[in-house]
């Protein structure tokens, strides 16, 4: 069927029949059925008590994505076989206790291990890997105290869902300013399914006295593949956030198209960290997550400061390009990266940094290391508008090869139209060299350890700008993504 | 089907086919070779969504109405084009008018018995066999402009060096447009092959006058022997309305060395696009380019360095100056193929830009798949450095001056590289000529 008709007929089934399927109405349904029509998207807004407005703004974007469908991008250096947006299930409730393993000896022993070297509490083991845990456990007692404190501040750290029901005003004016809902294929497609995710906001001056984490938000559980993240930093305000776990994470969901939106305004900071570790399928590539997120983030005002850190490690397939937008003058973006790709994973990540305000500037480091039969591939954009004045950029992309039958790929776009800017691009390719190796083993490192130590040593310059406690299990976390590449 | 990825371009105009009246028309492997370049370039011409086309556009090129090439033919040929620029030095020079061979302007001189040097359209008449050995598979690759080279090529040359070949003097091609009121294009092919250990250098030479808009297609196709070496200078001064799109392409075999010179300060817009294959190891590519561009100019240098086999070494520089509404584009590829171990690649693009309108798109790219290697990539654009103007001022020379010598500094570390003393002397004084008409 053609996508004319499709949305044809779409469009009359909006027009026509609002109920049509009985389900719709039916608040109490556990999921959705498998596809995608105006029928599950006004099946997920009813479930969550969504005001008009938002199903109005879901409903647009499902009809623009509709008409993308040949927009799918195509240019990432990345290989997979098509995606059936049909076949995948949209909405479906939290896990009964009865669905979960029962306890720790029902997991997967290659992840029990896995969290035994990141040394991970048992605990939080349990959770991590969906076991049914039916006391509530210290963490969220410790999150509720955050709460407390959070408050007192009047910062608001909720979901989204229940940032829409208590903070409506706050949440419709930026949900979409930064990245708008016809933006691209996949954030559209988030716009019009998107389920749960974090919202922020950090008023006039305050300074957010701990970072804040997904991690320690009580109804952080099952957010879904689709999610959507929205932070906002008042004038003068600081805040760091901390997206995702060095753990792997348990998840049924093949397909992840988030969507994240950072608003600092004047003289705001905001710090964005990630450790993205999701199920990278098994060595042959079989399985894994197919992860494809938009993240931008807008400096509005003078003097704002957005910064992104990443550590890419998981995921079979990596499409991800956190971005700023410079307006404000003398605003500041930094993106400090790693991604590692292992046998059969592809990532293609990078940023982009739009100039537009007087004096702005940015700094990119980036450090790719791929082994065993995968691609890592940096694409970046920095584009000086013709008014950002005095704008500099320095970028610096380096990457790692292990092993001869992986690819590291540089792709940069600099597009400058102002002459007083200055645009620096550098970038190398090596590998660990032989004397390097030599140097660790003679004092009786084995050769695995070493070349986790090299390699740490080449991302140094990104762990450092990690929160402490992150920077430390990221590094773990770097020779485990490694293991095996070796030797 | 049409889709977004080009633009429909009607060329030829519609009239009667052109094929029979191209040099060699009956011969069936030439017949099926501008078959298929027919056939691609049916398509019409990459738009701004083909990815290797992002920065620059052809729509203005699509909009012009080019006669039937025929038409374009029977206008007479012009009595004597002006001065080269090359026209003060030595050594064989072949003159291609509207893009065909011009007997009458060309003096090949004695050429030593080792270099052969030959017209296309001639070839095909006295030695067809002999050109298809040369030519015979070069399909386009789906190389949009190439296809349009390998449809519609009416003329063009062949430069042979015999192995152990060496000739002092460079050979020059000049390339000029007629003033004419009608639109004209011409897609000339150039094919040159070094024998093994033989050493040559050749000029090539881009002019047209200020008048009707000219397209010139040329497409060069190169193979440098084992051990050969071939030094290329290629000067671009077409008039203000003038379009080129050239292709060049060279294959090295084992140790052999080649160097691009290029010098690109003409034309509305100018795309230079070099493709090198590394074919034996220990080889070595110089690419240096050059591209001074004003009012509304638009200059495209594209290259792609495809290392397949292991030692070879790269070394790419291209420097430019943007003034006015001028912009630039540098897109450079290298690839490192998975055996290609030990390759040694470098690259850098420098832009200064004048005026506070001009625009510079940069996408240096690295597609690396073997572990062994050393590659690096740097770009910079910025207007010249305060620091370097202030030592000038400090030293009592007046603003305007003290630019002109940051522009010229900034180009004469390109062309010390050039070998060809007379050579270099001409491409110098074309840059100082630019910098003269700096109207900062």
């Amino acid at each position: 069927m053609s996508a004319q008709q499709d949305a044809a007929q779409a469009v009359e089934s909006y027009a026509g029949e609002r109920y049509k399927y009985g389900f719709v109405t039916d608040v109490e349904a556990d999921s959705a059925p498998p596809g995608l029509d105006h029928d599950t998207i006004r099946f997920i807004s009813a479930k969550k008590g969504e005001p008009e407005w938002l199903l109005a703004w879901r409903i647009k974007a499902f009809e623009r994505w509709l008409e993308m469908e040949d927009e799918e991008p195509a240019w990432a250096k990345l290989h997979y076989p098509p995606i059936d947006y049909q076949d995948a299930c949209y909405y479906s409730a939290p896990k009964s206790d009865s669905d979960r393993p029962k306890s720790l000896d029902e997991v997967d022993p290659e992840l029990l291990k896995t969290y035994e070297k990141l040394g991970i509490p048992l605990q939080e083991q349990e959770m991590l890997a969906g076991v049914a845990v039916d006391a509530v456990f210290d963490s969220v007692s410790v999150a509720t105290t955050f709460k407390g404190k959070l408050a007192e501040l009047g910062i608001i750290f909720c979901s989204i869902s229940e940032a829409v029901k208590e903070h409506p005003a706050l949440v419709q004016r930026y949900l979409g300013s930064v990245v708008p809902y016809s933006d691209n294929f996949f954030a559209t497609l988030n716009s019009a399914v998107f389920t749960d995710g974090s919202f922020v906001y950090v008023p006039k001056g305050v300074r957010c006295p701990m970072e804040l984490s997904t991690y320690f938000r009580i109804n952080a559980a099952n957010t879904g593949q689709f999610e959507r993240t929205l932070i906002i930093a008042d004038e003068g305000s600081y805040v760091s956030y901390l997206e995702g776990c060095t753990a792997p994470m348990r998840d049924e969901n093949q397909l992840h198209a988030a969507v994240v939106e950072l608003i600092a305004l004047d003289d705001a900071e905001i710090k964005y960290s990630t450790v993205q570790n999701w199920y990278p399928g098994d060595a042959e590539g079989k399985g894994g997550i197919y992860n494809f997120v938009t993240k931008r983030g807008a400096c509005r005002g003078a003097n704002a400061k957005i910064s992104w850190t990443q550590v890419e490690t998981g995921s079979a397939i990596t499409w991800k390009y956190p971005s700023c937008i410079l307006q404000g003058d003398n605003s500041v973006g930094e993106f400090y990266s790693i991604a590692i790709t292992n046998n059969r994973q592809q990532a293609d990540t990078g940023t982009k940094m739009i100039h537009m305000g007087r004096n702005t500037k940015s700094r990119i480091v980036s450090k790719g290391i791929a082994a065993g039969r995968s691609d890592s591939t940096y694409r970046g954009l920095v584009r000086i508008q013709p008014k950002a004045e005095g704008a500099r950029n320095h970028t610096q992309c380096d990457s790692l090869l292990i092993g001869a039958e992986c690819g590291a790929h540089t792709v940069p776009y600099i597009e400058s139209r102002n002459p007083s800017a200055r645009v620096e691009h550098e970038a190398t390719t090596s590998k660990i060299s032989e004397d390097q190796l030599f140097y660790c083993r003679q004092r009786g490192i084995d050769e695995e350890d070493a070349v986790a130590l090299i390699v740490n040593g080449f991302c140094r310059e990104v762990l450092q700008e990690l929160p402490m406690e992150f920077a430390v299990e990221a590094q773990k976390l770097v020779a485990i993504s490694l293991e095996g590449s070796v030797g | 089907m049409p889709s977004r990825r080009t633009i429909p371009f009607d060329y030829p105009a519609p009239g009667a086919d052109p094929a029979p009246a191209l040099p060699g028309a009956g011969l069936p492997w030439l017949d099926a070779l501008r078959d298929e370049g027919r056939r691609l370039s049916a398509n019409g011409l990459p738009s701004t969504r083909t990815e290797a086309w992002k920065y620059t556009s052809l729509a203005p090129l699509a909009e012009l109405d080019f006669p039937h090439p025929a038409a374009a033919e029977a206008e007479a040929i012009p009595a004597e084009p002006e001065t080269g620029a090359f026209d003060a030095l030595e050594g064989p020079s072949l003159v291609f008018v509207n893009g065909r061979l011009s007997s009458r302007h060309s003096r090949l001189g004695d050429l030593p018995g080792d270099l052969r040097v030959r017209g296309l359209a001639r070839g095909l008449a006295n030695d067809p066999a002999g050109i298809e050995a040369l030519i015979g598979n070069a399909t386009p690759n789906g190389d949009p402009l190439a296809a349009f080279n390998a449809a519609f090529a009416a003329d063009g040359c062949i430069v042979e060096a015999a192995p152990g070949a060496v000739m002092d003097q460079p050979i020059r091609l000049r390339f000029v447009a007629a003033p004419g009121s009608e639109p004209l294009a011409y897609h000339p092919r150039v094919i040159v092959r070094l024998g093994v250990g033989s050493s040559l250098t050749l000029i090539e030479c881009h002019e047209g006058p200020a008048g009707a808009p000219t397209w010139s297609n040329p497409l060069v196709d190169i193979e440098v022997g084992a051990g050969a070496r071939l030094s290329h200078v290629k000067l671009q001064i077409e008039g203000e309305s003038a379009y080129h799109t050239a292709l060049t392409k060279a294959a090295l075999a084992g140790e052999a060395r080649y160097e691009s010179h290029l010098l690109a300060l003409g034309a509305r817009l100018a795309r230079h696009e070099i493709h090198i294959r590394f074919d034996g190891e220990g080889a070595d590519c110089q690419l240096r380019g050059g591209y001074m561009a004003r009012g509304s100019q638009h200059v495209d240098n594209t290259t792609v360095i495809d290392h397949a086999v292991p030692h070879c070494e790269s070394r790419e520089v291209y420097k430019g100056v943007l003034d006015d509404t001028a912009r630039g584009v540098f897109q450079g590829k290298i690839v490192v193929r998975q055996d290609a171990q030990k390759t040694d690649g470098h690259q850098l693009n420098r832009t200064l830009l004048l005026s506070p309108k001009a625009e510079i798109d940069t996408k240096p790219e690295l597609e690396i798949y073997a572990d062994d290697v050393k590659c690096s990539h740097g770009a910079t654009a910025g207007e010249p450095e305060a620091d370097q103007l202030f030592y000038l001022r400090s030293r009592g020379l007046d603003l305007r001056t003290a630019r002109k010598l940051i522009v010229e500094g900034f180009m004469g570390e390109l062309l010390e590289e050039v070998g060809h003393e007379p050579a270099r002397a001409v491409l110098s004084e074309r840059v100082a000529a630019w910098i003269g008409g700096d109207r900062s």
